[in-house]
C-alpha cells in the first residue's frame, strides 16, 4: 500500500498499523492481504465476488477488520460479504470505505454485507465512509446490510459518513428473533452538492425483541439527505427510531419514519426533528470567545460525536 | 471599567415604537460588585444584554477601560473580558459540560481543574463532567453551570441575568455562596440583575432600574433599607 491508501485506511477502520486479530484489506478492487486466526476464518467465494467471515461459537473478544481503499479513480465494484458469527461469541467488525478520487471518471464502492448471528451472540459493528480528492470523478459508496440475528443476541452498528462522499444510497433490512437486541447509531454530515439515502427496516418477529435506531445528520450547502425508518412490530416486542437533523445554507432533508404494529403487544415510537442551530447556543458560544463560524463548528462537531 | 453614556435602546412592538432603555448613563468601577434592581419588564435584562453586546443600542455609547465597544459583536467584547451569563441557560444536543467549560476557559483544561469551576458552584463535579448539557439536566443543575463557565472565564467583567430565577431554594443558598466567595477574591467588576435581598446584600452599589431609567443608585447601606421598606426589591408576588 502507499501513503495514501494507508491514510485512507486510517481514516476509515482507526487503523495506523497491521491490526491485531483478523484483517481482510482490499485495495483497488483486490486483496492486499489477508489473515485468519484460529478462531475467526477469512475466505473469498469461490465465484470471487467477495469474502466469507466465519466466528466460532464462543469467541470473546477478539476482532475483524476489513476496510476498502479505491484510490485509483474509475473503479467500479460490487462486492458481497458474509459474516457468521456463532453462538456465544463477542466480536468486534470494522468495515468502512475510503475513496480517494482525483481522476476525472467515477468511483464506486457498493458492499452488501449479510449477518448471521447466532444466538447470545454479542456484536459491535462499525462501518465508517470516507472520500476525499479533487478530481471530477464522484465518490460514490451504496452499502447494503442484512441482517438475521437468532434468540437473545445483540447487535450494535454505528455507521458514520462524515465527509466527502458524493453520492450514498444505504439499505439495511434487519430479522430479530426472540430477545434479541439492534441498536443502530448513524451519523451523517453531508457537504457541497451531496446527496446522501439511510433507509433502516427493522422487523421485530420474536417476543421480546427490541431496536433502537438514532440517526444524527448535519445536512450543509446545496447537499440533501433522506432518512427512512421502517420499524415492523410483528410480536411483542419494542422499537424507537430517532432522527435528529441539523439544517445548514440551502440544504434539504426529508425524514420519514415509519412504525407499523402487527402484534398489540409491540410497543412503538418514532421521533424525528429537522431545524437550524438555535441562534442562541451560536449567542452563548459566541460569549465565551467564539466567533459565529467557531460556534457553528462547535455545535456541529458536539452533535456528530 | 465600564462606562455607559446616554444610552437608549429602542423595538418595535405592535407597529409602535416603545423605548426599553432611556437616555440610561451609568458608570461601573474597576472590581466593584453591583447590583442592578427594579420592577419587571423595567429594562434590566437589555442593560445586560447591551453591555455583552447581544443588542445593540438605537443610540448612545459604551466603554471599556476608556475604548469604545458600542458596535462592537459579542465575540469581540467577550475576547476584551465581557463574560455574560444568561438568565436561561442554553441547552446543547452534544456538547458536554467538559466541553462547555474547556471552551469558556479557551485552553485545553485537565479534567481536574475543570472539575474545581463546578465544585466552585456546588456540584458534585465528577458526577456531570461528561453529562451533556440537554434537556437532562435541571434548570438549577443548568444554572450552575451557566455561572460555572463564567468563572472558567475569569474575566474583567462578569453579567449575571438574574442567577437566582429557576433555582430551587436549597441551590439558592449554595448560589449566594458561590457569589460572596467571588465578592471575597473579587474576580473583576461583578454586575448582577437580581430580585433577592441576599444576592443585592453583597453588592457595594445597588442600581434601581425603572421605565429604562436610572431611578435611584448609590452604596448598599444607603439604597437597600429604603428599597426593603418600599417592597421594591421583592418578587412581585410578594408586593399583593
Amino acid at each position: 500500500m502507499d501513503s495514501i491508501e494507508k491514510r485512507i485506511i486510517a481514516e476509515v477502520a482507526d487503523l495506523h498499523e497491521v491490526p491485531e486479530g483478523a484483517y481482510n484489506f482490499r485495495v483497488n478492487g483486490q486483496t492486499d492481504s489477508r489473515v485468519s486466526t484460529e478462531n475467526i476464518e477469512i475466505s473469498p467465494k469461490e465465484d470471487g465476488s467477495g469474502i466469507v467471515i466465519r466466528i466460532a461459537p464462543f469467541t470473546k473478544k477478539e476482532s475483524v477488520h476489513i476496510p476498502v481503499v479505491l484510490s485509483m479513480s474509475g473503479i467500479k465494484e460490487t462486492v458481497y460479504n458474509d459474516f457468521y458469527v456463532g453462538e456465544g461469541a463477542d466480536v468486534v467488525i470494522v468495515a468502512g470505505c475510503g475513496i480517494h478520487n482525483c481522476g476525472n471518471q467515477d468511483s464506486e464502492h457498493d458492499g452488501i454485507h449479510r449477518f448471521f448471528i447466532e444466538k447470545d451472540a454479542h456484536v459491535k459493528y462499525v462501518e465508517k465512509h470516507y472520500g476525499e480528492g479533487d478530481g471530477d470523478g464522484k465518490r460514490i459508496l451504496n452499502p447494503g446490510t442484512e441482517v438475521t440475528m437468532g434468540e437473545n443476541s445483540f447487535l450494535e452498528m454505528e455507521m458514520v459518513q462524515i465527509k466527502g462522499v458524493d453520492s450514498t444510497v444505504r439499505k439495511s433490512t434487519a430479522h430479530l428473533a426472540a430477545g434479541a437486541e439492534l441498536i443502530v447509531r448513524e451519523r451523517l454530515m453531508t457537504h457541497g452538492d451531496q446527496v446522501a439515502v439511510s433507509e433502516y427496516e427493522v422487523n421485530l418477529d420474536g417476543e421480546g425483541a427490541s431496536t433502537n435506531v438514532i440517526s444524527r445528520s448535519v445536512a450543509r450547502d446545496r447537499s440533501r439527505q433522506t432518512f427512512i425508518s421502517k420499524i415492523y412490530g410483528n410480536a411483542k416486542s419494542s422499537g424507537h427510531s430517532e432522527c435528529d437533523a441539523i439544517i445548514m445554507d440551502d440544504a434539504r432533508i426529508n425524514a420519514i419514519p415509519e412504525v407499523a404494529a402487527n402484534s398489540p403487544d409491540a410497543a412503538l415510537i418514532h421521533e424525528a426533528a429537522i431545524g437550524k442551530i438555535a441562534g442562541e447556543q451560536i449567542t452563548k458560544l459566541m460569549t465565551l470567545g467564539l466567533t459565529r463560524e467557531e460556534a457553528e463548528e462547535q455545535i456541529v462537531n458536539g452533535f456528530l460525536k | 471599567m465600564i462606562r455607559i453614556e446616554d444610552l437608549t435602546f429602542k423595538v418595535e412592538e405592535d407597529g409602535q415604537e416603545k423605548e426599553i432603555i432611556s437616555g440610561l448613563s451609568l458608570t461601573l468601577p474597576d472590581n466593584a460588585f453591583v447590583a442592578v434592581t427594579g420592577p419587571n419588564g423595567g429594562g434590566k435584562s437589555t442593560l445586560a444584554r447591551l453591555i455583552a453586546g447581544i443588542e445593540h443600542p438605537t443610540s448612545g455609547h459604551i466603554y471599556m477601560d476608556d475604548v469604545e465597544i458600542t458596535d462592537l459583536s459579542v465575540t469581540e467584547r467577550a475576547k476584551l473580558g465581557i463574560s455574560f451569563a444568561f438568565q436561561q441557560p442554553v441547552r446543547f444536543k452534544g456538547l458536554n459540560v467538559l466541553d462547555l467549560i474547556r471552551i469558556a476557559a479557551g485552553k485545553e483544561l485537565s479534567v481536574a481543574d475543570a472539575c474545581l469551576y463546578l465544585s466552585e458552584v456546588g456540584l458534585c463535579a465528577r458526577d456531570y463532567i461528561n453529562r451533556e448539557v440537554n434537556a437532562s439536566l435541571s434548570g438549577g443543575e443548568l444554572k450552575r453551570i451557566e455561572i460555572a463557565t463564567v468563572l472558567a472565564r475569569n474575566t474583567k467583567m462578569s453579567v449575571f441575568d438574574e442567577p437566582e430565577a429557576g433555582i430551587d431554594l436549597w441551590s439558592f443558598q449554595n448560589l449566594i455562596e458561590v457569589f460572596r466567595k467571588m465578592r471575597q477574591e473579587t474576580h473583576g467588576t461583578i454586575l448582577i440583575i437580581s430580585h433577592q435581598e441576599r444576592i443585592l446584600d453583597i453588592a457595594d452599589e445597588i442600581v434601581v432600574v425603572s421605565n429604562g431609567k436610572i431611578r435611584t443608585q448609590g452604596k448598599k447601606a444607603d439604597i437597600l433599607p429604603e428599597l426593603l421598606s418600599s417592597g421594591d426589591a421583592v418578587g412581585t408576588c410578594a408586593k399583593f
